[in-house]
């Protein structure tokens, strides 16, 4: 059963069609790598997957969960499914622990003093722990990211979905986040990320995808798709965003 | 007791008419001053922006009705004994003044300094600048709340009956004291003040939403 | 002919006046705290309670907003005895106070709610949150904080405003000056002196309301920043 199937999906904003009819399926532990264009479909693809999008046709079925636009069956599935915004998307008015204990608090009811050894712990895996009081305009963007993860991370989730986490990070700064993500593939964790980091998604993701005018244009292992590219438009993406 | 008929909801919508004449005077009058406090407000010279901003601050701190008995007790020192419209019209237009003057300040200073840099590189005088690159702008910024504030003398002009005029409020009171119809009466008169702040309520926000639009980011 | 002005009568007074001020500062804070919990209230009714509601909260807010004080004041207290609620003046003057502020407050908070960046909302429910408590949680208290500076100023109008209550015979401090001159004669001393104490009141309450927005919401510039980097991402 796989972590993730997708359906022949499609949306549309309006009269444009953004998603034409796209099918994967993700395995439980596997790392799988949504790269291409801007407007190539790649993020709404991936916030489909946890409802922020609603699609007009196909099925999607995350971590046991079938998704709808229901209200009550989109938070137990958010409950299983973790995401991580490009502008990480902190609660300014909280401090870092603060962040990492509010869900797991009132959305699962965890009891104070477990919430509290919960945010520390997760909050260790992200080497963050020395921030657990700091507010998080404290924090450089990359350990406002870290932290980000960390609160997902906190709900204990099944697949965890990445959109674009280092694009909008000082390029010192992405190295930290990415070696956080890499730690957590390798802790088997059943991930999805869309990234503009080739070689994060040739050397860590098992799988992946490139996607093109709404369609997956490729797809295969990692290494082998970036070595040997067969279609005209993959090949002119990876000249053009080769970055070692 | 009389019973509230027609008779008496036209003596209201007289009182009305009076109400937006009031608005009007005031409104006029409390331009020009208040453009003069403006002026004063940004001036270089520190006395005038002191002398400005204690009066624009002192009046924005006290109820308008302190306004109208200040003016009002304050004249009749001097053994001035103004009539009820005209009383109630400077009053008025004193309070206008420190308000729109504050606007209006707040509008002209809105304007992006490198207006007042670019202006100043085509060889234009300060008067130039004003007249041709700053002022044209800053009544563009201005329009929605000088509209708002609009709808707050309207409002205002409720209390003047301290100083002896019948308006719209008043005139309710008096239509009340006759038939104790109150429901109907102060019904109608909210009726009336709404017909005429409403509009003008929609037209401040339709105006920040041209403003919004227009400005470049 | 010399002015000459006579300010004894007034401090002779000083027991009425000091009984004024109490009472205006009894409405006034007592219109500020239920005003503020019946705008938080309606704020989230309009946020959580769908379409209708959110239209009658609106209805309710521009009808206070563009009537006078004054005829909201005679409605309630000349109106309700007519259906058998007989609201002395100066319950009727806080009702009718907290009625018009709560309209104001919901105004600027709903305005504040609204300018929380959509990519908050959406962390929020995509760490499986209901809207409520996204609404509890994320929104309302920096939402708060932003607005701060504007509900202050709300608050001082508000205390300002109190002085209309006198229309309905309230002992408020401008009630309180209408007797006093009644009975001293003295018209420019006696609202000198009440218009020196209003000026006084509403400055040292715009400094307590600026250190409390401080003491409260000690994240303000936090909120903005952060908002910065969701708009440029």
């Amino acid at each position: 059963m796989p972590a993730v199937l997708i359906e022949d999906v499609h949306k549309s904003y309006g009269p444009l069609e953004v998603l034409k009819g796209v099918s994967l399926s993700v395995e439980t532990g596997q790392v799988v790598a949504l790269i291409g264009r801007s407007g190539s479909g790649k993020s709404t693809m991936l916030r489909c997957i946890n409802g922020l999008e609603a699609f007009q046709s196909g099925r999607i079925e995350v971590a046991g969960h079938v998704v709808d636009q229901d209200p009550k069956r989109l938070r137990d599935l958010r409950k299983d499914v973790g995401i991580v915004f490009q502008s990480y998307n902190l609660f300014p008015h909280l401090t870092v622990g603060q962040n990492i204990m509010l869900s797991p608090r009132i959305t699962k009811k965890v009891p104070q003093a477990e919430a509290l050894a919960l945010a520390k712990e997760v909050l260790a895996q992200v080497g963050l722990s020395e921030k657990f009081d700091s507010y998080p305009d404290n924090l450089s963007g990359g350990q406002q990211q870290r932290v980000a993860i960390a609160r997902s991370l906190a709900m204990k989730p099944k697949v965890m979905l990445f959109d674009e986490v280092t694009s909008a990070l000082d390029p010192e700064l992405t190295g930290e986040v990415l070696l956080v993500m890499e730690k957590l593939a390798k802790g088997g964790m059943t991930m999805i990320l869309v990234t503009h980091e080739m070689a994060f998604a040739r050397n860590v993701a098992n799988n992946t995808i490139f996607m093109h005018q709404g369609k997956i244009w490729e797809e295969g292992p990692s290494k082998e798709l970036f070595a040997n590219p067969r279609t005209p438009e993959l090949q002119g993406f990876v000249k053009a965003g080769a970055r070692e | 007791m009389t019973t509230f008929g027609w008779p008496e909801a036209l003596f209201l919508l007289r009182a009305a008419g009076w109400t937006l004449l009031l608005t009007a005077i005031a409104f006029l009058i409390g331009s020009l001053i208040g453009g003069v406090f403006a002026i004063m407000r940004l001036s270089r010279i520190k006395l005038l922006r002191r002398i400005a901003a204690t009066y624009i601050l002192v009046i924005q701190s006290i109820p308008v009705l302190m306004v109208l008995f200040m003016s009002y007790y304050g004249l009749s020192l001097f053994g001035v004994e103004l009539p009820p419209f005209l009383a109630a019209s400077a009053s008025l237009a004193i309070y206008v003044s420190a308000y729109l003057a504050e606007i209006w300040r707040g509008s002209i200073e809105s304007v992006p300094f490198q207006q007042w840099e670019a202006s100043a590189s085509l060889a234009h005088s300060p008067a130039q600048t004003y007249r041709y690159v700053i002022l044209p702008q800053a009544i563009r910024i201005s329009l929605p709340p000088t509209v708002g504030f609009l709808v707050q003398l309207v409002k205002n002009t409720s209390i003047v009956s301290v100083v002896g005029f019948v308006e719209l409020a008043r005139a309710g009171q008096l239509v009340n004291n006759a038939t104790f119809d109150s429901f109907r009466v102060f019904g109608l008169v909210a009726l009336i003040y709404f017909a005429i702040c409403f509009p003008l309520s929609r037209l401040s926000r339709h105006l920040e939403k041209v403003m919004n639009a227009s400005r470049p980011h | 002919m010399p002015i000459q002005f006579q300010f004894e009568p007034i401090f002779a007074e000083s027991d009425r006046i000091i009984d004024g001020v109490l009472l205006t500062l009894g409405l006034s804070f007592g219109a500020i705290v239920l005003g503020l919990v019946l705008a938080v209230l309606l704020v989230a009714a309009k946020s959580l309670l769908g379409r209708w509601v959110g239209l009658l909260v609106d209805a309710y807010v521009e009808l206070m907003r563009n009537t006078p004080f004054l005829v909201q004041l005679f409605m309630l207290f000349f109106g309700l005895p007519l259906i058998g609620i007989r609201l002395p003046g100066t319950e009727a003057a806080l009702l009718a106070m907290t009625l018009n502020l709560g309209a104001y407050a919901t105004e600027i908070i709903r305005a504040g709610v609204d300018s929380i960046h959509r990519s908050q909302l959406e962390a929020g429910l995509s760490l499986a949150m209901t809207k409520r408590q996204v609404f509890q949680h994320v929104v309302l208290m920096p939402a708060l904080a932003r607005v701060w500076p504007a509900l202050s100023s709300q608050f001082v109008l508000m205390l300002l405003a109190s002085s209309i209550c006198s229309f309905i015979a309230v002992p408020e401090l401008s009630g309180t000056a209408a007797i006093i001159e009644q009975n001293t004669f003295r018209s420019f001393e006696t609202y000198i002196v009440v218009t020196i104490i209003y000026l006084a009141l509403a400055l040292t309450l715009k400094v307590a309301l600026n250190w409390l927005g401080r003491a409260v919401f000690p994240r303000v510039s936090s909120v903005d920043r952060l908002d910065a980097r969701a708009e440029a991402a």
